[in-house]
């Protein structure tokens, strides 16, 4: 297999965002996935959706595991530095590379073998720095890329193709997020692109640790009769709880929600997240009632989706706030500003004398 | 009566045994740098266990008029205040020397040598009647022997009140209580033992121009300075209190005055695997970061450096090596992860090294460590030890250049990817191996795809065998060239000889004072000290201008002479080990008589906890 390259050239038909980049400006390489793969849906969402926030290409940064899905960063927004790293340490990478320039968008796409696994422990502590970040789960219930084994994500009861059962509870990651503090936590399908865009762009702009699990059925491995991740499965027991809008500061909110059912969250540079309830009895903002929701319907065997859990001030916790760094870019501060010269050193040295 | 030694002037070593966490510490401290402030050459070594409170700990020190950094191995006082230890401590004496023991209580079992003075002081009766509280009481008993030694070696008592009046300048009645402490074991001694002794201290000015420092804090002064902004660590000893100092220093010199900003971010991540990753994320992204820990750390980072070597991503490591393996004995000192750091990682991997040997060299390589792993773009591990980071060693002033800039290597801005055609991560312009890179945000054309997984010279994927190997034949011109930059071996040839010493790291001071002993005895010898892999061009011609080469390092398997038979043309036979791996840093005399053994054998007779061959 070679590297294949896709055709950059853009019809002059296609419509440009506010910075006159088409959709064709955030696409990546050719995806080397299986015809049908769900990962290469969500890849299409992440182009659609970066194209809608007029993000600049090279102010987003990919990071990645391994998997078919940490393979996915290659396949979006070639203008944007990526990095596929290794298996269940992409938050780390991502920590790093946050610490060195805060200014850019960081996008972490993995799996549910990488994160829920080998990487349990990586993904925690991500949460509970609050780091500013998106970060995809693509989950199929099974290691796609070493052949379909079963995930920690697979259900009790659910069938792998050569017949054999799971036993083993599954580990989930929305629910592990909310008790870990995550302040942005969001559940959807590669399947439901309506759905799914708007989380993205809200996931992007969100000022602390945004996770999106995105059901994404592997059709190799895992999308049989009696697998819980299959596409089939998945349509049914899929349950949208409250659906997000994202709304850019440029754009007026088009549609007309009905008072009370929704919930309007500004953005820390006065975009909003309009939260729309599908389900009266749910409260998005409310940690607790929320997951106990949550787990309850699971236990009837439904996935509620969409925007899940939202801390509307998610800064407080994060990051930077905590360490106090300054918005300029680590990375960027000139050498001069660093270094206390030898000035500095004769001072620092005194007490060792 | 116990023979009494000859006068020994600002020469002769001590060692206080005492129970962990009762305050010696301090004590101990106070005595090493009244001493240093006399103008005296003095050496200090901590031997502490894995424990907060409640095991034994020693301290060594010695006075050392010619300037010797080692241990000499041997013991002239014995300051014995834990009875858990006496039996082994009292037998540790040199004939003709003394002991120091507190006689509150009556301890027949200290008075069985003959050949060795016993001074008890009732330390803990003194404190009980002057002190109150159960915790002053031990504390003070502790700075009360200070006292003791200060009339018995004739300390300036001047420089011990200085000394209290700087460690406690916020709080002065600690001061007084101290020094009353002080006050009570010197008079003490005054009345009753003959003051001074023997061995005894006399003013000197030998350490003007010259500081006392671990190499730990000076290691993280040297990333203070190299620029670095972002420290990522999981905690370990001994390499814990680098990242304190790191943390200490950039509190005071890298906040924004005005605004409080931090100009560096400090994690304490959740394991070394992910203390690693995030050093290479934040290098990667164009900040200077760096990681310190010890051999469990390092066995952890395996698989993320072996990816940074292959992606060709920055990234500085200190390794502060101690006992292995697995946890081994974490508070002693050895030299074992020469070869775990030399090829880290799974596949054709392999990483340049740097072996300071005190702490002025921690400094001075952990500011190279960076313009290196920067220039040559790939990890760069610094490898200290236990005893070079903890202990404090007399040092000469550290120098700062100020016209010092950082070295960022091959990085194109935004312009000069505009002007190019197109940009390729890994083309080899010019022909040294080391190829451009970009970072992210700059622009979309300087944009690339960075993987461990195969990929060709323009950094795309590839499964295709050519393009596999090409880029990793690149990578070993890369090591090639990255001799070009990396420090030589210190060599000293002057003896002529056709035998020479070879070795890494801590063992220096040890090996020159062995040298000196070894030529009074007529054995003059030649010595090199390697300070870098790959191994420079001078290590292999002085490999080859020698017949016989002892090899002095501390580990058991003999890994530095591993790593010379395997990476240089050296005939195997020329090779003799001495290897020392007890815990404890090694001593001129273990070196001058495994030398003496293979010179002259069956001239002395094998010390135990280590071996020669
Ligand atoms: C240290 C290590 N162990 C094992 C592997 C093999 N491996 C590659 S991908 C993978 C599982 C990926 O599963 P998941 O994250 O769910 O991704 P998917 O392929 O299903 O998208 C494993 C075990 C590896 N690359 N590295
Ligand atoms: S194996 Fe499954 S997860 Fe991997 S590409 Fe194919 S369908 Fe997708
Ligand atoms: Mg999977």
């Amino acid at each position: 297999m070679t590297f294949i390259a896709k055709p950059k050239v853009a019809h002059p038909s296609l419509p440009k965002n506010a910075r006159g980049f088409t959709r064709r400006d955030y696409e990546g390489a050719l995806s080397t996935l299986c015809a049908g793969c769900g990962h290469d849906s969500i890849t299409a969402a992440i182009v659609e959706a970066s194209w809608g926030l007029d993000i600049e290409p090279q102010n987003m940064v990919k990071l990645s595991g391994i998997g078919c899905s940490s393979k996915t960063t290659a396949y979006f927004v070639s203008g944007g530095h990526g990095f596929n790293s290794v298996h269940g340490r992409m938050p780390s990478i991502a920590m790093g590379a946050n610490a060195a320039n805060r200014q850019l968008s960081y996008i972490g796409v993995s799996g549910d073998g990488d994160t829920l696994s080998i990487g349990l422990g990586q993904f925690c502590h991500a949460i509970r720095r609050n780091l500013n970040m998106l970060y995809i789960i693509e989950n199929n219930g099974v290691y796609g890329l070493t052949k379909g084994q079963f995930s920690a994500s697979a259900d009790v009861g659910t069938k792998a193709k050569k017949g054999e059962t799971n036993f083993q509870p599954p580990i989930d990651p929305v629910l592990l997020a909310m008790t870990l503090g995550a302040t942005f936590v969001a559940r959807s399908f590669s399947g439901d692109k309506q759905q799914l865009v708007p989380l993205i762009q809200a996931g992007l702009k969100h000022q602390g640790f945004a996770l999106i699990d995105v059901l994404s059925p592997c059709v190799t491995f895992n999308d049989h009769e009696g697998s819980t991740k299959s596409y089939a499965y998945t349509r049914e027991h899929y349950e949208p709880a409250v659906h997000a809008d994202f709304v850019p500061l440029e754009r007026e909110i088009s549609v007309d929600y009905k008072e009370g059912e929704t919930v309007p969250v500004v953005m820390h540079d006065g975009s909003r997240i309009v939260l729309r309830k599908l389900d009266a009895g749910y409260d998005p903002t409310n940690r607790t009632t929320a997951a106990a929701q949550i787990q309850e319907r699971m236990k009837a065997g439904e996935y509620l989706t969409g925007l899940l859990y939202l801390d509307v001030e998610p800064q407080k916790g994060a990051f930077h706030f905590v360490n106090n760094t300054p918005d300029e870019p680590l990375n960027s501060i000139p050498y001069e500003a660093l270094s206390p010269g030898s000035q500095g050193l004769e001072k620092a040295l005194a007490r060792y004398r | 009566m116990p023979p009494v030694s000859p006068a020994r002037v600002n020469d002769f070593s001590i060692k206080i045994a005492t129970v962990n966490g009762t305050g010696s510490a301090s004590a101990n401290t106070l005595l090493m740098k009244s001493i240093f402030r006399s103008g005296i050459p003095v050496m200090g070594k901590n031997y502490f266990p894995s424990n907060i409170q409640g095991l034994p700990t020693w301290y060594e020190i010695r006075v050392t008029k010619d300037g010797h950094v080692a241990r000499s191995g041997k013991i002239d006082l014995m300051v014995a205040m834990n009875p858990e230890t006496y039996a082994r401590d009292v037998k540790e004496v040199e004939p003709g020397g003394y002991l120091v023991y507190d006689s509150t209580w009556p301890r027949p079992a200290l008075l069985k040598r003959e050949d060795i003075t016993v001074l008890g002081v009732p330390l803990a009766q003194l404190c009980n009647e002057n002190f109150s509280g159960v915790r002053t009481r031990i504390l003070m008993k502790n700075i009360c022997y200070a006292g003791v030694l200060a009339a018995l070696l004739e300390l300036d008592l001047g420089h011990i009140r200085t000394l209290l009046a700087e460690t406690y300048a916020k709080k002065p009645q600690l001061v007084e209580s101290n020094m009353k402490a002080i006050q009570l074991g010197y008079d003490y001694a005054r009345t009753h033992f003959p003051c001074p002794l023997p061995l005894r201290v006399e003013k000197m000015d030998r350490t003007a121009g010259h500081i006392m420092i671990d190499g730990n804090t000076a290691a993280a002064l040297g990333c203070i300075f190299a620029g670095a902004t972002v420290a990522a660590w999981y905690p370990i000893t001994p390499s814990t209190s680098l990242m304190d100092a790191f943390k200490m220093f950039a509190d005071r010199m890298r906040v924004d005055k005005q605004t409080g900003r931090k100009n560096f971010a400090f994690i304490q991540a959740e394991d070394e695997l992910a203390a690693v990753g995030m050093v290479i994320g934040a290098m990667w992204n164009g900040a200077r970061a760096f990681t310190a820990t010890s051999g469990p750390g390092i066995s952890l980072m395996n698989e993320f450096l072996g990816l940074a070597y292959y992606a060709e991503v920055p990234a500085v490591i200190f390794d502060i090596q101690r006992v292995g393996p697995s946890t081994g004995m974490p508070t002693r000192t050895q030299q074992g992860d020469i070869m775990l750091c030399a090829y880290a990682s799974h596949g054709d991997t392999r990483h340049v090294c740097l072996y300071p040997s005190d702490p002025e060299e921690c400094f001075y390589m952990a500011v190279q460590a960076f313009d290196l792993a920067e220039r040559l773009q790939t990890p760069v591990m610094v490898l200290s030890d236990l005893d070079i980071g903890m202990n404090d060693w007399m040092c000469r002033d550290l120098k700062w250049d100020d016209s010092y800039r950082p070295d960022r290597g091959k990085v194109l801005g935004k312009e000069e990817v505009l002007k190019l055609e197109k940009f390729y991560r890994f083309i080899d312009k010019d022909g040294d191996g080391i190829t451009y890179r970009t970072l992210p945000g700059v622009h979309p054309k300087a944009a690339y795809f960075t993987r461990g997984s195969g990929h060709n010279q323009y950094g795309a994927y590839t499964e295709d065998s050519a393009d596999y190997q090409a880029v990793l034949d690149r990578l070993m011109k890369k090591w090639a060239s990255a001799r070009r930059y990396l420090p030589r071996a210190v060599i000293d040839a002057t003896a002529g000889s056709k035998v020479g010493i070879v070795s890494v790291g801590s063992g220096d001071g040890a090996i020159r004072e062995a040298m000196d002993v070894l030529k009074e005895r007529g054995v003059a010898l030649d010595y090199m000290r390697i300070r870098s892999f790959p191994f420079t061009e001078d290590v292999e011609k002085f490999l080859a201008a020698h017949e016989l080469l002892f090899v002095v390092e501390q580990n058991r398997d003999a890994q530095l002479r591993s790593l010379l038979t395997l990476e240089t043309a050296v005939d195997k036979s020329k090779l003799r080990s001495l290897l020392h791996y007890s815990g404890l840093s090694i001593s001129s005399s273990f070196i001058v008589e495994g030398v003496l053994a293979e010179l002259a054998p069956g001239a002395r007779a094998q010390p135990s906890g280590a071996a020669h061959g």
